[in-house]
């Protein structure tokens, strides 16, 4: 059938419209001036946000889903963010440019071994070699450190502690600055002097209600004098130099541990060596292997170094590495929360539309096309998202903050993690929206308006 | 100038599973600009399919039909939406109107899915068919705050709003008691009187006899198209018995 006219026999007393072409013509504007207006996005978002209001609690609930799930992403993101920063705060503030050579071998490039234990075969002399300028150019401060665990009394006050043996570069090599008094130096070294300077916590704790300096403390049974102070870092991480005290290398070595002799010399873990500039730590990490299979006799075949090296940016890559793939994973699991309330979004909807049949098919029979009822639940379900999701960027943020202030975790908010969520929250409420919005737009405005 | 509806062997085949139900099976009439309508038959006869088909909620299985020199069922859904928009206004036995809303909010709405108005101008002439219909006084009323004859009045005033080429009702008294139908019904009237194009179903006589064409439909057929005046309610055919047991058992009675 193309034309009306041959679609029926003309009954004999019904006048038939005049000749199809200017009807055509006419008809075209007809059609052309239906085809035309149409509710337009605000009225569509206007009727979309007054069923909203019309029903607060619902809303609300319905929109809790996917507040809690915001609120999580945005604080986990926070807090994940802000423990990174910290660390490699911590890391940094130790000093840049440090390549940390330990005794023994290690297989796993960037692996952290123990610090206490293990064959110590560092030796003073290696140290000594390692200072001298002509066989590693690129060192600047070589810093020899033994370290160990001790009984520290002061009056009634007694704690176990780290107590690091070094020498006068380490203030330099860790930019340790002082609180008040002096540092270890090279006269206290070579006099085996019995001196101490306290990481800040140390001294808080034995010394809660004077100046820690000039006091007298025992480590493990022998008399020291206080003689500095460290300046809080405020990290508060695994062997933080807040909690700990150092002394002179030497004293370390004979009076309080009895470090073993090797070659002559005698030993201890670790050396820390601070190459001349961030350009020069690839070349410092070659000299230190060359003069360290020197001194140790290792043959140039290509064998097992006996000692390791770690690159401070190797352990900067691997912790933010590490924090990252763990405040991923966080984010991950809030985002799944957020999921579900996506899925709840949908429920609701689909419930609103069988309650609202009635509603649905009368808005059709007076004109409004499947898109405009589209749009209409669309909008819906983007508005609880939306509104769910501004709400729990307000509450994720507050949450962040609150144990930002109370010290429990360090947080720090950014623009990026806050977009991330609601915009994967205005995904969501679109994404689960979609279904009941089209169930409602197919709807059969006969079908539903006699629906019970 | 050509009918403000033509119909021309419209059928209408419902299909439910296996079965086809022929609910309407060729129907063919003309109805004039101004005209006063009324649609009457038994239930089930299809008086429903026939007025949303008419009123272009669905479209013909065959046949045609031309409202306003439009080929209905040649049209896409969009463009039945925008004619239901603008050349009909429907008023339902049940009134349909938004509980959440005032009667002016719902007068207002089909003035929204024409769009281009702006908001004040769709309440003004809200306000104005309110008026029309008598319920100046309850423009902020909710429906639940109405009585149903009220009710229906704004659902009237609704279908008022865009000055549509033909006036829809599908047993528009058929919620209401006799006194409140005749206050519809009267209403009705003036509109018609007004040059509003009427079309209605029902099933009481004293409803129809407002109208002032009787179309009779049974089986899905047209049986009666008469002038008002020419009518005798007296239903014209067959009557179908309540029981087919009764009679025979009394014929067996009298028998003895
Ligand atoms: N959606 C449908 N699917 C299947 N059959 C239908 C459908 N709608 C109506 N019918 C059938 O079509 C026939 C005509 O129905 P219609 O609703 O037009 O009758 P009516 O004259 O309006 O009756 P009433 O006076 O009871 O309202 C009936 O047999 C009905 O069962
Ligand atoms: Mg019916």
């Amino acid at each position: 059938m193309t034309t009306s006219e041959q679609s029926y026999p003309k009954p004999a007393d019904v006048s038939v419209a005049a000749a199809p072409e200017p009807i055509d013509a006419e008809l075209a504007a007809a059609l052309n001036e239906l085809e035309g207006g149409g509710i337009g996005w605000g009225e569509t978002a206007r009727f979309a946000f007054a069923t909203l209001r019309a029903n607060p609690l619902r809303t609300l609930l319905t929109a809790l889903g996917v507040l809690i799930g915001v609120a999580a992403v945005v604080a986990l993101l926070a807090i994940g963010r802000g423990s990174q920063e910290s660390i490699t705060a911590s890391i940094t503030a130790n000093g840049a440019n440090l390549l940390t050579i330990r005794s023994g071998a290690t297989n796993t490039p960037g692996g952290i071994r123990g610090a206490v234990g293990g064959a110590q075969n560092l030796t003073i002399a290696d140290a000594e070699a390692l200072a001298n300028p002509e066989a590693a150019p690129n060192v600047a401060l070589v810093s020899p450190e033994y370290m160990g665990n001790a009984q520290l009394v002061a009056g009634a006050n007694n704690l176990n502690a780290r107590v690091t043996g070094a020498t006068a570069n380490y203030a330099a090599v860790h930019n340790s600055s002082l609180a008040e008094g002096e540092f270890i130096s090279d006269e206290h070294v070579r006099t085996t002097a019995n001196v101490a300077v306290l990481g800040a916590n140390v001294a808080e704790t034995l010394f809660p209600d004077q100046s820690a300096v000039g006091q007298q403390l025992r480590v493990n049974g022998q008399s020291f004098s206080v003689i500095g102070v460290l300046e809080s870092s405020g990290g508060t991480g695994f062997g933080s130099v807040d909690d700990g005290i150092i002394v002179p290398l030497s004293t370390a070595q004979r009076k309080l541990f009895g470090a073993r002799s090797l070659r002559g010399s005698l030993t201890m873990q670790t050396v820390v060596v601070q190459a001349r500039s961030a350009e020069a730590v690839d070349g410092a990490l070659a000299e230190v292997q060359a003069v360290l299979r020197a001194e140790h006799r290792l043959p140039s075949d290509g064998s097992e170094d006996d000692f390791s090296v770690i690159n401070q940016q190797d352990i900067l890559e691997t912790v933010t590495e590490t924090t990252r793939m763990l405040t991923l994973f966080l984010a991950a699991i809030a985002a799944i929360s957020l999921l579900v309330g996506g899925i709840g979004i949908m429920n609701i909807m689909l419930v609103s539309v069988r309650e609202r049949t009635r509603e649905i098919g009368l808005r059709k029979a007076l004109g409004a096309r499947e898109g405009d009822i589209l749009r209409q639940f669309l909008f819906e379900s983007l508005a609880l998202s939306g509104v769910g999701g501004l709400v729990g960027l307000l509450i994720g943020t507050v949450i962040a903050l609150t144990l930002d202030v109370t010290g429990l975790f360090t947080a720090s908010l950014s623009w990026d993690a806050v977009l991330l969520a609601f915009g994967f929250a205005l995904t969501v409420g679109l994404f689960f929206g979609i279904a009941p919005a089209r169930s409602a737009a197919r709807l059969d405005p006969i079908v539903a308006l006699r629906y019970e | 100038m050509s009918a403000m509806i033509a119909v021309r062997n419209l059928e209408r085949t419902y299909v439910t599973g296996e079965f086809e139900v022929h609910a309407l099976r060729g129907v063919s009439f003309d109805i004039q600009r101004g005209e006063f309508v009324a649609i009457m038959g038994p239930s089930g006869s299809g008086k429903s399919t026939l007025m949303n088909l008419i009123g272009c909620l669905d479209t013909p299985t065959a046949g045609s039909y031309h409202l306003d020199g439009l080929p209905v069922e040649l049209l896409d859904p969009m463009l039945l939406a925008a004619v239901r928009n603008r050349k009909i206004g429907f008023v339902f036995q049940q009134f349909h109107l938004l509980a959440r809303n005032t009667a002016l909010e719902n007068v207002a709405l089909p003035l929204a899915y024409r769009g281009g108005i702006p908001a004040a101008e769709r309440l003004e002439r809200a306000a104005a068919a309110l008026e029309r219909v008598g319920l100046a006084d309850r423009m902020e009323h909710r429906p639940h705050e109405l009585s149903g004859g009220q009710q229906q009045r704004v659902a009237i005033a609704r279908a008022l709003v865009n000055n549509p080429a033909l006036l829809l009702a599908d047993e528009p008294t058929g919620a209401l008691d006799t006194h409140t139908s005749a206050e519809i019904m009267a209403l009705f009237n003036a509109l018609n009187r007004d040059g509003v194009t009427v079309v209605l179903i029902t099933h009481e006589p004293d409803v129809a006899r407002h109208a002032r064409r009787l179309l009779e439909i049974r089986d899905g057929l047209l049986v009666r198209d008469l002038p008002v005046e020419r009518w005798d309610s007296s239903p014209r055919g067959p009557t179908r018995p309540r029981s087919r047991r009764l009679p025979v058992r009394s014929q067996w009675r009298s028998a003895l």
